[in-house]
């Protein structure tokens, strides 16, 4: 089983993770047309490479952002939200 | 005749206890450590089971659990490998698959129906006619199979256990003890296991050298020596799961073990040769005999041939010798024979020496049930045996040495890959994953010094590569040695296989298949490995291929002309050697939650009811009253006097701070900000594709404080959702979920308002405490948020206070309601009253695609909102037309119902479905909640359901709510 490296919690196992979908950018709903605002809603990245990916680990309600290659499932780093601007 | 062999060094059996068991309703003797098969051998037994399909004799093979040959059953427990089984006394086995024993199997005839049965044969014989098939299947069935499950049979409590580890080194043998002595004296807490319930793994039986028994000994000392080696023998390595997770078994045992590193030195499988009636008794790989020899003290055969194509069949040659067997030839496959010191041995003992000859045969005795000779042919240049000049050698046993193949299952589980290495003309590992390694004959070095000196490189990069992981700097560990590379003749043949036209040679044994089946296959166009293993069935066996699945790529490499690297191998998954069901089986743990009033509900034996984790009151069970008139009761209660029921199951959440107000207008679809305190509010969210997700009840405690409800099995994940959207909009908000810590009720019905209010300084006067208003203050003494709210229609008080509180104010609250004649009521009453009055239920009459204005609450969509989750896809999706609404439905009594699911149907077309149906409401008719078609939406719409005997039943479009359309009761 997995093990996930929690910014709060360290280390835990998968079973205490819930998998929150990639991360994306919300566009303006104000400017956005509704084919950009569709595109928003309803389609996800699945090419292979680093994802960016939204992570909660359950137990303690920690949101956090993981960088997973889907091609070798490898977790690269986690970060909680908004720390890993600064590089990215 | 006893076979047993004067005692010897490292003999693993002990001759002080003399073990009595049955085989076959025989008694036998061995002694304590033999396994049945080789306490069998002992004994002179040489028939120790039948095939799979043809009920072909089979014997002894690898006497390592590696072929199927030898299953046998006890009365408890089936499929048990002979190999492995350890002898003990009152064991009864009898062989799996047989129709009246082993030796007088009625089925033995198969065999000669062999030659109509061709691979896939199956497949295209009995599809037709359909309607057979059962008759086939069942006939198959008996002829072809393994053991039968005894169903009286009581399994055992296996406990399951946890480990840790730094290291687990898998494989006692010398580079398996050399690696966890590197790693030991490096600091790391290493566990070793080996699947035998011996270390040394191959030293123990395989190289002859007197010498090689004190160096066994002083590995082992060094390991106990080291204090953080732990050694678990008797153990397999079963599977690798993600991280280092590991399955590791014993004979009563699963240990989930969590390592850090992995490193595999689990050795080969010896491979066998293709030859006509490689299958019978007394034909075995080289080292099932080196096995029987050093391990067991038992001689194989009285006079024998070697098969050899490397060093291995030189020393199976002079071990046999050794062992009194007369041997009467050795074939070399390789026309320059063996380079070694050790052709020199063989030559001085005497034994002849065939170069470039293979075994054309294995001559039958009387039944097939041994051998009692061999064609020895020479082969021509393109390695085919010249069976026109065939010579016959008498013998009762063949040993095969032809070649090996890594056992690097976990390897491959693990991510990693391997690559055919013609100096070894075997699979080598050539990708390792980040964390694995491998050693000795696995990682493809096969020298005894050379396997020590491998295991302690890759102890030693396992090091390195922990020591890497924990600095902070977390960078690659530096170089280590390279792998060794093999030198010398390479240890396997590249096609130890021998046509012989349409005749009995097996590729795979537990399969019954032979070479034929495989050019059939090829001819058929299942050339790509995978496709080749489906149709024929190749290494899907009870041993899973590990003497099958190297011979198969062979062939095929050679049927379709490419190399094996290009012909590819198939994936060995968990587990190594098969579990018994009862190691995986546990209990279930499954989360159950039950409200604070729960003792109450039991002493009134209510009939409890699953809502996600929750148990919830069904309904409250009466003397003599069916399950539909106890709800019906219990609903007409609360309509006529006062009920009361447990929602502390009621999801309820806290959202404080300066922009509490703003975050909930962003959740939800409704306005919050101009929300007077001490108010409620109807909220309803969406998700970003505008589909209804939650309601609840929404009640502004103070400018800053806010207290929501929200459903029962909603709850966890969208307080998650509320949680992240706080993170990603930045607001400044505190979210707390205190569902489990508040207990919940609500007392409504048109007493409601009297039964509360001796129980509470709060004002409930209409005019201090109107419709929807919230309020703070204490029920039976608790602190207590009471809150008007209307799901069932009536005047009602919903009660929350903390949960060591709960039963008594629901019992203060049975009390003070007993002169209202309160009555509890349940789940099942309470979706009837809100049936009624026209209130849907989220995931009940909401789908995964249904939006606000099918669900006919866009109301509840505040007007002008510059934003709330879902609103731009709700634009979107307004600028199409509705294509369903949900309506009510009336039925005449009488009329066949319904039931929910039930398809509405218009001009032959779906036109919707029923979502919530109530065949005995209060109102004294059936009453229902369906999507429709638009243009059936209108009241007085009669619609026509199907049912599930395809007739009709037809209902009437009605204006939601049913009850009470003014809401005058509930204000």
């Amino acid at each position: 089983m997995k093990i996930i490296h929690c910014p709060i919690n360290g280390p835990r196992p998968l079973q205490e993770f819930r998998f929150g979908g990639e991360l994306r950018t919300m566009p303006d709903p104000a400017a956005a047309s509704d084919a950009e605002w569709a595109d928003y809603v309803f389609n996800r990245r699945g090419e292979p490479g680093v994802k960016r990916e939204w992570w909660c680990h359950v137990p303690s309600g920690t949101w956090f952002i993981a960088e997973r290659d889907n091609r070798t499932d490898e977790f690269l780093r986690t970060f909680l939200h908004g720390a890993g601007r600064a590089d990215g | 005749m006893d076979r047993r062999l004067p005692p010897r060094p490292g003999e693993w059996i002990d001759r002080g206890r003399s073990v009595e068991f049955r085989f076959e309703g025989r008694t036998y003797r061995g002694f304590a450590g033999d396994v049945l098969a080789s306490a069998l051998w002992a004994s002179d037994v040489r028939l120790l089971g039948r095939s799979f399909k043809y009920h072909r004799p089979r014997g002894l093979y690898s006497l390592a659990g590696h072929d199927a040959n030898v299953m046998v059953e006890d009365g408890r427990r089936t499929n048990l490998r002979g190999d492995l089984l350890p002898i003990v006394p009152g064991l009864d086995a009898r062989s799996v698959n047989t129709a009246g024993g082993l030796e007088r199997d009625r089925l033995r005839f198969m065999e000669w129906f062999g030659r109509f049965l061709p691979v896939g044969f199956y497949y295209k014989a009995f599809h037709t006619p359909r309607l057979l098939f059962p008759f086939y299947e069942n006939n198959m069935r008996k002829i072809a199979g393994l053991g039968r499950i005894n169903p009286a049979n009581t399994p055992d409590d296996s406990p399951k256990d946890y480990a840790f580890c730094d290291l687990l080194v898998v494989g006692a043998g010398p580079a398996g003890l050399a690696a966890a002595i590197a790693a030991g004296e490096s600091g790391l807490r290493v566990l070793l296991v080996d699947e035998r319930p011996r270390p040394g793994g191959s030293l123990a039986w395989q190289t002859g050298d007197s010498a090689n028994g004190p160096r066994l000994e002083g590995l082992l000392a060094r390991v106990r020596a080291c204090g953080n080696i732990e050694l678990r023998c008797g153990t397999q390595a079963g599977g690798w799961y993600a991280d280092h997770w590991i399955a590791l078994f014993d004979d009563r045992r699963l240990t989930k073990l969590r390592a850090r590193a992995t490193l595999v030195a689990a050795g080969c499988f010896e491979q066998p040769a293709v030859f006509r009636n490689n299958d019978l008794p007394g034909v075995m790989l080289g080292s099932a005999a080196q096995r029987l020899i050093h391990l067991y003290a038992v001689k194989p055969f009285d006079r024998a041939v070697v098969l050899a194509a490397n060093g291995d069949g030189y020393r199976v040659a002079l071990d046999l010798h050794a062992a009194g067997v007369d041997v009467a030839a050795v074939a070399d496959l390789r026309r320059e024979g063996e380079p070694t010191e050790l052709a020199r041995q063989v030559a001085e003992a005497g034994i002849p020496v065939h170069h470039g000859h293979g075994v054309g045969a294995a001559i039958p005795g009387a039944g097939k049930k041994r051998i009692r000779g061999a064609t020895l042919c020479p082969l021509d240049s393109a390695g085919n045996p010249r069976t026109d000049r065939a010579q016959r050698v008498e013998c009762d046993g063949i040993a095969m040495s032809v070649g090996w193949t890594p056992n690097g299952g976990l390897i491959s589980q693990a991510g990693g890959r391997f690559v055919y290495a013609e100096n070894v003309e075997q699979l080598v590992p050539s990708i390792l994953p980040k964390g694995v390694f491998a050693a000795g004959r696995a990682n493809g070095v096969f020298d005894l010094d050379d396997r020590i000196a491998d295991g302690t490189r890759a102890g030693l990069a396992a090091a390195a590569h922990l020591a890497c992981t924990d600095s902070s700097t977390n960078g690659t560990p530096p170089a280590g040695p390279e792998r060794i590379v093999h030198r010398g003749p390479p240890p396997s043949h590249p096609f130890p296989i021998f046509a012989d036209k349409g005749k009995k040679n097996f590729v795979d044994l537990d399969e019954d298949l032979h070479l034929a089946d495989f050019a059939n296959a090829h001819q058929e166009g299942y050339d790509n490995v995978e496709l080749l293993k489906r149709f024929t069935t190749v290494g899907m066996g009870p041993s899973q291929g590990k003497l099958s699945n190297v011979n198969a790529v062979r062939i095929l490499a050679r049927l379709n002309g490419a190399s094996i690297n290009d012909t590819g191998t198939t994936t060995s998954r968990p587990f190594h050697q098969p579990v018994s069901l009862e190691l995986l089986a546990g209990r279930r743990f499954h989360p159950l939650r039950r409200t604070p009033i729960d003792p109450w509900h039991a002493r009134m034996s209510a009939v409890m009811m699953h809502v996600g984790d929750w148990l919830r009151p069904e309904y409250y069970p009466r003397e003599g009253r069916s399950r539909d008139v106890c709800i019906h009761d219990e609903a007409a209660n609360v309509r006529r006097n006062v009920g009361l029921i447990d929602v502390g199951t009621l999801g309820k959440l806290r959202i404080d701070g300066p922009d509490a107000a703003a975050f909930l207008e962003r959740i939800y679809t409704g306005r919050f900000g101009k929300q007077a305190v001490g108010s409620l509010r109807y909220g309803l969210a969406c998700d970003e594709t505008g589909v209804i997700i939650e309601d609840g009840i929404i009640a502004r405690l103070a400018d800053d404080r806010f207290y929501v409800s929200a459903t029962t099995s909603g709850v966890a994940e969208f307080f998650r959702e509320m949680q992240r959207w706080a993170l990603i909009w930045g607001m400044d908000v505190r979210l707390s979920n205190s569902t489990g810590q508040l207990a919940a009720m609500n007392v409504a019905g048109p007493h409601s308002r009297e039964a509360l209010h001796e129980l509470t300084q709060t004002d409930l006067s209409p005019e201090a405490f109107p419709y929807l208003g919230v309020r703070e203050g204490t029920v039976a003494g608790a602190p207590a948020i009471l809150l008007r709210v209307g799901f069932v229609g009536e005047l009602g008080y919903e009660v929350h206070v903390p949960a060591s509180y709960g039963l008594h104010v629901w019992q203060s609250l049975v009390g003070a309601g007993e002169r209202f004649s309160i009555q509890p009521f349940g789940v099942e009453a309470q979706r009837l009253l809100r049936l009624e009055k026209g209130h849907l239920i989220v995931g009940q009459d909401t789908d995964a695609l249904t939006t606000p204005d099918e669900a006919d609450v866009a109301w509840a969509i505040g007007k002008g909102k510059p934003f709330f989750v879902g609103m731009r896809s709700l634009e979107i999706v307004r600028k199409r037309p509705l294509s369903r609404r949900l309506v009510g439905l009336t039925f005449a009594n009488g009329t066949p119902l319904p039931e929910e699911c039930h398809l509405i149907i218009a001009e032959g077309e779906i036109a919707g479905r029923i979502t919530s149906i109530a065949p005995n409401s209060t109102l004294g008719h059936p009453i229902a909640m369906a999507f429709v078609r638009p243009d059936l939406a209108e009241p007085g719409t009669a619609v026509r359901i199907r049912l599930d005997d395809g007739t009709f039943s037809e209902g009437r479009v009605a204006k939601l709510p049913f009850y009470d359309p003014e809401s005058a009761r509930q204000r």
